[in-house]
């Protein structure tokens, strides 16, 4: 029996423990991968609900599920041509991992990337609520875009006249706690709710401004406070807001959507 | 040294060698997580289990290990429990593991874990280790809960979510302390359950290191 500082001990002992360690930790991992997975997907598809004003953090697993199967539908969209499309099935395509696949994604220009998002894919799925008359009701969009320290993941929710805003919110985010994290915050977000995106002559005008909203303003209905102390997040959403309303972003699919409607 | 019987090493980290309060470890993750009384049940119950299991495995193959790699092996241990830990919660409490985010992996380098395995476990048999793991897990608990529910009733008007003092937002009227429930005011608490310790038990105050010497003026050269 050698002694039990000897090298070879020392190096037997390493990796029996690495070893039964490793073992322990991939089994629990893979065990509970499902679980993990539909728990992500529910917690995206609750946020989903919240920003659309249907629910939020109320919502049960099983009325979540319901309310996935009828009264909102995923689409699957092709962001070039602004087309519906069916070449993915749209409640499992992952957009995010496409964005980084030279084949389903395209390579922004530095002038055009504002959102600074570098790639941006082809196809991605939207979310409708239909009315009754089997038009649209609300239209909810994933938007994402840098801010101060991190990627900003969100839904932009719209109604049906497609100019309204339903609701902003971000369900990934890395900013600041107390600052840019404030872009979480319900009072600011409810902001959002009613204001339009468009001005008369069908320009892109909304507006994340520096400080308060004038309410004397005649853009009033156009601008949403920004948030105190996180000018650069505040700049960051307005920014990926008009990237992705803008021609690289949702925007061919909107006025095929308009164009449909007149 | 007197030997140690199994409910001196389970209920003597509560106040008598308060890992928090005493040792001062721990305290990092302490304000982090004491905003509200949910998190800080979670990570407590989480830390206790993650403190026990690993005092227990160190002890038990503490003759194996060689002196020149046991804080590795040790690591090795807590950072295993502690991913498990940390997957069991995102598959069964998910909306709470992403309010922990980053705590629960740094369980791995909570000093009360470390400390229990170096210097407990290393010398002591399996049941008492776990024992001691699981005491100063309690420990620490006690000092969370305490600090979370003072934060978050005078902080937020709530227990556990559910609202005690109704809010002036909401037409009560209690207006809530917003600075509660920042960091800093958990130094304060904590501050305060250190200095009612100590008057509660003498013997837990410190002696001084040096002493001052007293101030004397110089001419300016």
């Amino acid at each position: 029996m050698s002694n039990k500082e000897s090298t070879s001990r020392t190096l037997a002992v390493a990796l029996a423990v690495s070893l039964v360690s490793s073992v322990f930790v991939a089994g629990a991992a893979v065990s509970l991968k499902p679980l993990q997975t539909e728990n992500r997907l529910l917690d995206k598809q609750r946020s989903i609900a919240a920003i659309a004003g249907i629910g939020g953090a109320e919502l049960s697993a099983r009325e979540l599920r319901e309310l996935f199967g009828t009264t909102i539908q995923a689409r699957l969209v092709d962001l070039q041509s602004g087309e519906f499309s069916d070449r993915f099935d749209a409640t499992s395509f992952d957009a995010l991992k496409s964005a980084k696949d030279p084949q389903l994604s395209v390579v922004l220009p530095k002038r055009e990337d504002i959102a600074s998002i570098k790639r941006r894919e082809q196809f991605t799925t939207v979310y409708l609520i239909e009315s009754p008359d089997g038009g649209i009701d609300t239209l909810i969009l994933p938007i994402r875009g840098y801010g101060l320290w991190s990627t900003l993941h969100g839904f932009l929710a719209i109604k049906g006249d497609l100019n309204t805003v339903a609701g902003l919110g971000f369900y990934e985010h890395a900013e600041t706690p107390g600052l840019g994290g404030e872009v979480d915050n319900p009072r600011w977000r409810s902001q959002w709710v009613g204001k339009q995106l468009y001005d008369e002559r069908g320009e892109l005008v909304v507006q994340v401004v520096k400080g308060t909203v004038d309410p004397q303003s005649t853009m009033v209905d156009y601008q949403v406070d920004g948030l105190a102390g996180a000018t650069l997040t505040s700049n960051g959403v307005n920014n990926l807001l008009h990237f992705w309303l803008g021609e690289q972003g949702f925007g061919p699919f909107l006025a095929r959507l308009r164009s449909k409607e007149s | 040294m007197s030997k140690l019987t199994p409910k001196e090493v389970l209920l003597n980290p509560l106040f008598n060698n308060n890992p928090i309060a005493l040792q001062m470890l721990g305290i990092c993750s302490a304000l982090a997580v004491t905003t509200n009384l949910n998190t800080a049940l979670v990570m407590s119950i989480a830390l206790t289990l993650v403190c026990g299991f690993s005092s227990l495995f160190v002890s038990l193959i503490r003759s194996q290990i060689p002196s020149s790699i046991r804080m590795i092996v040790q690591v090795v241990i807590i950072a295993s429990l502690v991913i498990v830990v940390d997957q069991t919660l995102k598959a069964f409490a998910y909306s709470l593991s992403k309010q922990l985010s980053v705590f629960v992996g740094l369980i791995i380098t909570n000093c009360i874990v470390m400390g229990r395995a170096e210097g407990f476990a290393m010398q002591n048999p399996p049941m008492l280790s776990f024992l001691d793991g699981i005491g100063n897990g309690l420990g620490y608990s006690a000092v969370l809960i305490a600090v979370g529910v003072v934060r978050e009733l005078f902080g937020a008007g709530k227990l556990f979510g559910a609202p005690v003092l109704p809010l002036v937002t909401d037409g009560g009227w209690y207006q809530p302390n917003g600075l509660l429930l920042l960091p800093p005011s958990a130094f304060f608490l904590i501050g305060f359950l250190i200095w009612g310790l100590r008057e509660w038990k003498k013997g837990q105050v410190e002696k001084n290191q040096f002493k001052m010497a007293p101030q004397v003026t110089k001419e300016a050269f």
